[in-house]
């Protein structure tokens, strides 16, 4: 093998490198807010919506957790300018994410609200307490620490996931990997690079939010 | 915009455009069922080594660890480029769709090791010291206690994880590997309309996904008994960062 | 703590909960090292570091734990069978048959191929005890063995013991059956806090023990 490693230029670039991480980061958080806002909508529908709204949840569910995420953005970059929507290539990442991330979240807080049992219910009110109350010291805590681990889990693989931008140009870690890569011919060197900035990436978020779900909720999660 | 659709119609779902699409769907599962199956196989092997309790195998479990930790926080994307300038890098000349599938088996592997070690833990601690106590050294103990207790706790997630992975592949596409989400692609390329390609690409996704993961939740439950239902859980819970998993 | 124990002895060890029995137990099976000092078997000492001594010393011994710990995934017979074949090696249809006789001393004949979350916990217990004699072990060691068992069935395990002390089988059992105990023991074993409190017979621990904590527990536990 006659390659000789470089990683000087890659050093030079980090900078850039990192603000594209930082991008990644912003992209993640936005999808999730959004998606988690659209789940909780989905969820609320599907418990205590009519059946032709859960039915439309359903279906919306389906089809987005059964179809790859490239492909929806895909459709919503290419196929919605023939109905007269253009979208920004960033605007359709955002907007394919978001969505696809609003049907595994529905399913996430459904199961979440869920898994607050009976039980639980009939005791908070044999103590006494009324309903509001029973929402607030029984429902709520028992909710936040079951969708906890869960949801921290998606927010990574999200943060993985809006790789899938650098495939329309946007410059986030990835995007701007091949940005470098094309420039300066390293392309082993640039990606191995940005594959450790993705997992201390990856890392540093289990942890923080572990450390934060331990002591908000005490609730645990695995990072290794 | 309907009527450009009716009017591209006859061309587009013509014989040829079937058998283009069959045979890219063919590619997109064949690339999964071997990636994962060679992923699931030497995920085993990477478990096995990381239980192994003597001295001398330190190193190497340590460098099976590191390997499945890292290669479980890397996106598909990155890794598919990797592999890619990587054998461009050796001087190798093979084809796009083993480039593909070579990185779906690294990432498999380091997956399916973890649903696989999730497994073997969930046998509980006394089935193990009763073999111990009987001398039934490591490999009895792993091949004829904890492999048959475990497998129906490894199968639903490991099932699960492969029909998630089906829709990993359309990054593949990005390589120029001939596989469904490329086929939409060129078909747009020869000037049909995108709603109706990649209407149909969704389609041919969904017929392959939604079946399997159909038969996913009915394996889970048929191989499930309440105890071990609490277990599949237990290793979703472990399949730990970046793997999503509809939960429920 | 110190103990030495003859060749077809019957030694029970008896004591409050937390007392080090099981503890005691485990520790010469060899799945807890001790923290300080020996333990010798036929004068040779049990090295656990070396994985040939704790084999040697296993195949001397067998042990029934309180759990039964059958394999879930092998029927009945081929639970007894299974060590003395495969570890042992001894011909297959030499070890059926002795299986075969062991399941019908223990009242188990008609449940060859049952598996064991068929059957109840008092014949899962006394497979247990047929696997354990399967080995044919010089050491038999029994933790507890009705300790998980409805009282019912307390009684089935606890003639089929008997039978093995009138047998001449060098056996340790740690038990809460006084009167079993009193019963069937060369000499008790008196625990308390990981230490020995007293060693005796029989005679000596019920109706004269020497130290206060022996009187102390003996008069609690036969006062029911």
């Amino acid at each position: 093998m006659d390659y000789t490693f470089q990683f000087s230029n890659v050093i030079q670039n980090l900078p850039y490198l990192l603000k594209g991480a930082l991008f990644t980061l912003e992209i993640a958080f936005v999808s999730f807010w959004l998606g988690a806002a659209i789940g909780l909508a989905g969820a609320m529908a599907k418990m205590h919506g009519g059946r032709l709204l859960r039915g439309l949840v359903s279906v919306y569910i389906t089809l987005f957790t059964n179809t790859p995420a490239l492909v929806q953005i895909f459709f919503l970059f290419y196929a919605l300018p023939d109905v007269g929507i253009v979208l920004e290539p960033m605007t359709a990442v955002l907007i394919g994410l978001t969505l696809n991330s609003g049907a595994y979240l529905t399913d996430i807080l459904r199961s979440g609200v869920e898994s607050v049992r009976k039980a639980e219910i009939e005791t908070a009110v044999t103590l006494g307490m009324s309903g509001l109350q029973t929402v607030r010291y029984v429902i709520l805590p028992h909710i936040a620490k079951t969708i906890y681990a869960p949801l921290c889990n998606f927010f990574v693989w999200l943060v993985l996931g809006s790789s899938i931008g650098a495939i329309f140009g946007v410059e986030e870690l990835t995007g701007r990997a091949i940005n470098i890569s094309t420039a300066n011919l390293r392309t082993i060197e640039t990606f191995s690079v940005v594959a450790a900035i993705y997992v201390a990436l990856t890392f540093v978020a289990s942890i923080a939010l572990g450390l934060v779900g331990r002591h908000l909720f005490r609730a645990k999660i695995k990072v290794f | 915009m309907l009527d450009l659709i009716i009017s591209q119609a006859p061309r587009f779902f013509t014989w040829y455009t079937l058998v283009f699409v069959l045979e890219a769907m063919g590619r997109t599962l064949m690339m999964t069922v071997i990636g994962c199956t060679v992923g699931a196989l030497c995920g085993f092997v990477i478990t096995v080594i990381r239980s192994t309790t003597s001295q001398w195998l330190m190193l190497l479990r340590l460098a099976v660890t590191v390997y499945v930790e890292v290669f479980r926080r890397i996106p598909f994307l990155v890794i598919l480029f990797i592999v890619m300038y990587a054998s461009q890098g050796l001087g190798s000349n093979i084809s796009l769709s083993t480039i593909a599938t070579v990185s779906i088996c690294l990432v498999a592997t380091a997956f399916l090791s973890e649903i696989i070690r999730a497994g073997l833990e969930s046998v509980p601690r006394q089935q193990l010291e009763a073999a111990q106590v009987m001398n039934f050294g490591f490999s009895r103990t792993l091949f004829m206690v904890l492999l048959p207790q475990s497998w129906k706790v490894i199968l639903p997630p490991a099932f699960a994880f492969m029909v998630m992975f089906i829709k990993d592949t359309s990054l593949a596409s990005q390589m120029g590997v001939v596989e469904l989400t490329f086929t939409g692609k060129v078909l747009m390329n020869r000037g049909f309309s995108p709603f109706l390609v990649y209407g149909v690409v969704l389609a041919a996704y969904f017929a392959l996904s939604y079946p399997l993961s159909k038969f996913g939740a009915y394996l889970e439950k048929r191989l499930g008994s309440p105890q071990r239902r609490k277990s599949v859980e237990r290793v979703r819970a472990h399949s730990g960062p970046a793997k999503r998993e509809l939960v429920g | 703590m110190s103990l030495s124990v003859d060749r077809g002895e019957v030694i029970s060890l008896i004591g409050p909960s937390g007392s080090g029995k099981s503890t005691l137990l485990r520790v010469l099976m060899g799945l807890l090292p001790p923290t300080a000092g020996q333990v010798l078997i036929d004068e040779e000492p049990l090295d656990y570091v070396s994985k040939s001594s704790l084999r040697a010393a296993r195949d001397k011994m067998a042990i029934v734990f309180q759990q039964y710990n059958l394999f879930q995934n092998m029927d009945v017979l081929r639970n007894v069978t299974v060590a003395p074949t495969k570890i042992k090696k001894r011909p297959r249809a030499e070890v059926e048959v002795e299986a075969k006789a062991l399941l019908n001393k223990v009242g188990l004949g008609e449940k060859y191929h049952a598996y064991p979350d068929e059957l109840s916990g008092g014949q899962q217990q006394r497979v247990a005890i047929a696997r354990a004699l399967a080995l044919r072990p010089q050491i038999l060691l029994l933790d507890e063995v009705t300790a998980a068992l409805d009282p019912e069935l307390v009684n089935e395990v606890l003639d089929t013991v008997r039978g093995l002390a009138k047998e001449g089988i060098t056996m340790l059992l740690v038990s809460h059956e006084m009167s079993f105990v009193r019963e069937v023991s060369t000499r008790i074993v008196m625990m308390d806090k990981g230490q020995v409190v007293e060693i005796g017979t029989p005679q000596q621990i019920f109706e004269a023990p020497v130290e206060a904590r022996t009187r102390e527990f003996v008069g609690k536990i036969l006062r029911h």
